[in-house]
């Protein structure tokens, strides 16, 4: 006949998670050091967005009406926000709608490091991507020439924690609703949808039509806003930071609500 | 040595889009034991192991693992209970070893990564990325990952899938060790060579419940106690006429003939049959070349009380 025996506290003397900071950690690593790896993705994070800004600086081919600033001042914010919207949207939402697909997501679920903090883990690990590709694509805006407003860099760095929330939210909605085929055509396409019409490099305000309003609205023209009165003006517009959060409050919420783990 | 039960699942009930996939189940699992759930693909056994790792949560009855609810105590219980999923749940562009030790830095004491290794094979292919891994090197990856935490409770999901004969006696060697140190190891398969080969107790699984529970010897001895008939069959190395043998055995047997020289004798079989049946055909001076008592498989067990094959 079996006899509960377990003592009342199962497991305070057998297995035992590692600290949550050290599980995180790990995780924010892992995540990095996989997008890195990927030549594909080193390729469209990195490689595009310094070919875009290096073409688009040292070639009149693309009229610009910079105000009056040079190019490379001009464009420097607009190739950041492109970078972190390939970071935090298209690798993140393909990586983890093939990570959905393969059982990855669940098994890391059954591990000490539990859904929140593979989530937690995935976003470190953007944003520690980010950091590769804004010191890369920095350096070379400086040797371009580059002088962004010394005050305005601290707030460009909130303005990249805003719009990785943003588009952040937006590759969890989709990675963990559509089928892994579909997130990764739907996501390359989006981005390039966004860079060229969505007021990312090319602001809003300058984009023909109608396309002028409905740009501001968007994540990536509010992200592209916001980067450019950081590094050029040195001070946050309020509406594009306002887009932003509200984006990330939409997208989220609905990410924690149709999310499918299996 | 006392056992307490390790899993408890109490009328379990899972509906998908209201199609209902475990039905009413009830499943005991206790520690220091191997618990195979056996039944055809599509009986609930995933879906019910899903439940118990908290990857699911139950429409109705109760769930316990080590006495906490794997979904309202998810994290306490989580350092505790590994998982081998039947997808794998490996991330493609990883390395093995890499793999196995990103796992092991979520637990506090996890077994030592190389010495693991080491016991799975996993050294011929430790730098070779997930992608590139033949199905039995994934299994035997993941299962490493499943105990590289010191678990004490085990789900493997369809381990042996895709296994060459040589993982697969690594990898019931380290289960029964894993029982023999105390974890309750709970294990999905549909072949019962499987359950025959390695559980303790096997919990057989149709249509979302347990159909028939108990030790593998307990499953054989059940079917057979139902009808009380065990099916003699003696090739022999010429023709013999039944009619003649039936005649020797009596009125509760009958003796057919299957093939030009094999019958089959069926009723009580009993050491004394054995021996009749054989006395009647030396004196028929005919050579036996095989005796087949029948042994009963678990497929037998299941086809019993299926009606059905279970692969």
């Amino acid at each position: 006949m079996s006899v509960p025996d377990a003592p009342a506290t199962p497991l305070a003397d057998g297995p035992a998670a590692a600290p949550p900071a050290r599980r995180v950690l790990a995780q924010a690593a892992f995540e990095a050091r996989m997008i890195l790896r990927n030549g594909e993705q080193v390729l469209v994070a990195v490689v595009i967005p310094v070919l875009a800004l290096v073409g688009l600086v040292q070639t009149s081919f693309v009229a610009l009406d910079t105000d009056g600033m040079s190019r490379v001042d001009f464009l420097t914010p607009g190739v950041l926000a492109l970078a972190v919207m390939t970071a935090s949207f298209t690798s993140q939402a393909i990586a983890t709608a093939f990570d959905r697909r393969n059982g990855v997501l669940r098994l890391m679920a059954t591990t000490p490091l539990g859904r929140g903090g593979l989530l937690a883990g995935k976003v470190l690990g953007v944003l520690a991507v980010e950091a590769v590709q804004v010191v890369l694509i920095g350096a070379a805006a400086l040797v371009l020439g580059w002088r962004p407003d010394p005050a305005g860099v601290l707030l460009a760095l909130v303005g990249v924690v805003l719009g990785t929330a943003a588009f952040t939210a937006l590759a969890l909605l989709v990675a963990g609703t559509l089928r892994a085929e579909a997130v990764l055509a739907l996501a390359n396409l989006l981005l390039l949808v966004l860079a060229l019409g969505g007021g990312v490099i090319v602001p809003a305000d300058r984009l023909p039509g109608p396309l002028a309003t409905l740009a501001a609205w968007l994540p990536s023209g509010a992200l592209g806003d916001v980067l450019r009165g950081a590094l050029v003006d040195g001070a946050l517009p309020l509406v594009p930071v306002l887009v932003l959060a509200g984006w990330t409050a939409v997208l989220g919420t609905l990410a924690a609500r149709l999310f499918r783990w299996h | 040595m006392p056992r307490s039960p390790a899993v408890e699942v109490h009328g379990l009930v899972k509906r998908y889009d209201g199609r209902t996939v475990v039905d009413g189940l009830d499943l005991t699992a206790d520690a220091g034991r191997v618990t195979a759930v056996l039944g055809p693909n599509g009986a609930g056994k995933t879906t019910t192991v899903e439940c118990c790792e908290g990857l699911r949560s139950p429409d109705a009855g109760t769930v316990r693992v080590l006495g906490l609810d794997p979904v309202a105590d998810a994290a306490a219980l989580r350092p505790a209970v590994g998982v081998m999923l039947q997808d794998g749940g490996l991330p493609t562009g990883v390395r093995a070893q890499e793999m196995l030790e990103h796992v092991a830095r979520m637990y506090a004491r996890p077994l030592d990564t190389g010495e693991l290794a080491e016991r799975l094979g996993l050294g011929a292919f430790a730098r070779t990325t997930v992608r590139r891994l033949s199905g039995g090197q994934r299994q035997r990856l993941a299962l490493a990952l499943a105990v590289v935490g010191r678990p004490r409770a085990v789900f493997l999901d369809e381990p042996s899938a895709g296994m060459d004969p040589q993982s697969r006696l690594a990898v019931w060697e380290l289960v029964r060790e894993l029982r023999d140190g105390g974890a309750a190891v709970i294990l999905t398969t549909h072949l019962m060579e499987e359950a025959e080969d390695v559980a303790d107790q096997v919990a057989v699984v149709d249509h979302g419940t347990v159909i028939a529970r108990g030790t593998v010897p307990q499953l054989l001895a059940a079917g057979v106690d139902r009808d009380g008939t065990a099916t003699l069959v003696v090739d022999t190395a010429s023709d013999v006429d039944p009619t003649g043998l039936a005649a020797r055995l009596g009125g509760r047997f009958t003796v057919e003939r299957r093939s030009g020289t094999s019958l089959a004798v069926s009723g009580p079989v009993a050491p004394g049959t054995v021996a009749a049946t054989t006395g009647w055909l030396a004196e028929q001076d005919v050579l036996v070349t095989r005796l087949d008592l029948g042994r009963r498989t678990l497929e037998d067990v299941f086809l019993d009380l299926t009606g059905r094959s279970l692969r």
